[in-house]
């Protein structure tokens, strides 16, 4: 009879009810990579619904460039995905340089030693990017000591681009019809050498430092804990939500524009496209947090790849700025698109042969992998927040434009 | 499949809502479509398992200048499965700028409609969230038509410098 009345006593309601709490997170957040606010409405520790706030960085861009010629155009977008300039800069001058080559009047082409300077640049750049991706990641999830690895090496790539361009960070180095000459280097000069052998030696240095970046964090238990399995993104909803570059690899999709559809030189170049999948002896599900990070981890591999390929074929003679009187596409229109590392960058050009745009949309993929954060935080811990915003590697610049 | 033979299928299905395809501008081709079926045609587009257009690369608003009557909506398409591109555009008039959403299609129509409500002003019926997403929510006017004028005053603060 007692022992009746003493289990009676302890059932414990097991879905007890908490009022809803709404936590304004950021937009001063360390882990929100910029100024973005997220409205978290939780239920105790669990996300109901997390909505992203964004536009703390809106520094009109596209209004801007309506008011600008072509060439004044391209330091705007350095300071959209300011983490990863040089792919931006390309990124513009390839759509541009597509509206040029429309006007069959005039003979166009970027001459091959800028060709070889834009892939070996953009891929050290890509590397920069993925380096503080990864940095960034770490020090979110809890782990300080990979931001530190991660900025020295990445101190040396910006002291290699300071070389060529003389910037550090918003570089205008790629310009419409070559690369800027503003630092000369005499095709087979000791310049030439020089800057060649220095990219030479750090690739020498880089490349065993990934496997260590991979022994220091990537299979580090608590690492792995924390991203594996979490906010999985399956293909098709990667695909719906625009997700594109390493997050949309990261749910499965082999899909890679440098390899699918080759733009510049990069059909001449051999590489492998990192693609996620299940590892179940790990316990990483395909399009967890963790497959998306490791993607980047082995694109790096990629990279070093292809600038060991140049620095091999070394760069060709010749000059590297097209013969270009002005920038003054035709009347006409394109939206061209290339694999910055966040993703699928593209442009959106409307010209009517004046020597100033129409339109310009810059489709930035942060601002696409970004939206689906609602969507994948649904339910999940606000700890787990953190994690898919370092995983889909926001940077707001961009977002924002 | 090439934009005219995706023109050919479309006008069989949908006839008069398919205005016509441009291939006289420099560029990727561009099917006109009539504002009120553009959901209808994108769900035909997604769904036809031999079009397959899984994938909105990129929705955006043109404004062509002030002399124009209408704005333009921009849809460019992609279809991973097969491998191809379309170039969807409707035009509506800037006095009543209004269309069927296509949010439900793709997700990531849900933020470009909503930037492009915030900078030109275009409704998109049936978008459960419509409201602006890069500027404040009690910004006035929609900055990338051509005849926006920028306010003197936003809260007290001097615009233009």
């Amino acid at each position: 009879m007692e022992s009746t009345q003493q289990t009676e006593s302890k059932i414990i309601e097991l879905k007890p009810f908490t009022d809803e709490m709404v936590v304004n997170m950021g937009p001063q957040h360390p882990s929100t990579h910029g100024v973005l606010r997220l409205e978290l409405r939780l239920d105790g520790e669990i996300v109901r619904e997390a909505i992203p706030h964004i536009g703390y960085l809106h520094r009109c861009f596209e209004k801007h460039s309506e008011n600008l010629s072509y060439p004044q155009i391209i330091p705007f977008t350095d300071r959209m995905d300011y983490v990863a300039a040089m792919n931006q800069n390309w990124g513009f001058c390839l759509a541009v340089e597509k509206l040029l080559e429309m006007d069959e009047t005039k003979d166009f082409a970027v001459p091959e030693r800028a060709e070889y300077l834009r892939v070996l640049i953009c891929e050290l750049n890509r590397i920069a990017s993925h380096l503080l991706s990864f940095g960034t990641y770490g020090m979110d999830i809890g782990a300080f000591t990979p931001f530190l690895y991660a900025f020295r090496d990445r101190e040396r790539l910006l002291l290699l681009f300071e070389k060529i361009c003389g910037a550090r960070l918003t570089y205008n180095y790629i310009r419409i019809g070559g690369v800027s000459e503003i630092i000369p280097m005499e095709p087979g000069s000791i310049d030439e050498q020089n800057y060649l052998d220095e990219i030479e030696s750090f690739l020498d240095y880089f490349e065993p430092k990934i496997d260590e970046y991979n022994d220091l964090l990537t299979s580090n238990s608590i690492f792995s804990e924390r991203t594996m399995g979490v906010a999985v993104m399956p293909a098709e909803m990667a695909i719906s939500y625009g997700a594109t570059g390493p997050n949309l690899r990261g749910s499965g999709v082999d899909w890679d524009l440098r390899r699918d559809e080759p733009y510049s030189i990069y059909d001449r170049f051999d590489f492998d496209v990192p693609v996620a999948k299940d590892i179940p002896e790990l316990g990483a599900v395909l399009g967890d947090c963790w497959s998306r990070y490791k993607v980047r981890m082995d694109e790096m591999k990629e990279s070093v790849k292809i600038v060991r390929q140049i620095l091999a074929e070394g760069l060709p003679d010749g000059p590297v700025m097209a013969d270009l009187k002005a920038v003054r596409p035709p009347k006409g229109e394109i939206y061209y698109r290339s694999e910055a590392p966040r993703g699928e960058l593209g442009f959106y050009i409307v010209s009517d042969g004046t020597p100033k745009p129409v339109r310009v949309k810059g489709r930035s993929p942060c601002f696409s992998a970004l939206s689906a954060l609602q969507e994948l935080s649904r339910g999940l811990m606000v700890a787990d927040i953190i994690a898919i915003i370092g995983s889909i590697d926001i940077v707001m610049g961009e977002v924002d434009r | 499949m090439k934009s005219e033979e995706i023109y050919d299928v479309l006008v069989d299905k949908f006839g008069e809502a398919i205005l016509g395809i441009d291939t006289e501008l420099e560029g990727d081709p561009s099917i006109q479509i009539a504002p009120t079926s553009i959901s209808d045609v994108c769900q035909f587009l997604a769904d036809t398992d031999t079009l397959a257009f899984d994938s909105l690369m990129c929705l955006s608003g043109v404004d062509l200048g002030v002399k124009e009557e209408v704005l333009s909506i921009v849809y460019h398409l992609h279809s991973i499965k097969h491998h191809h591109y379309v170039v969807l555009k409707a035009s509506v008039p800037k006095t009543d700028a209004h269309l069927p959403t296509v949010s439900h299609i793709w997700k990531t129509a849900d933020w470009h409609e909503r930037e492009t409500y915030d900078l030109y002003g275009i409704l998109f019926e049936g978008h459960t969230d419509l409201r602006r997403i890069l500027l404040p929510d009690d910004w006035e006017g929609y900055p990338l038509r051509k005849d926006y004028q920028e306010p003197d005053f936003y809260r007290g603060m001097r615009v233009p410098y």
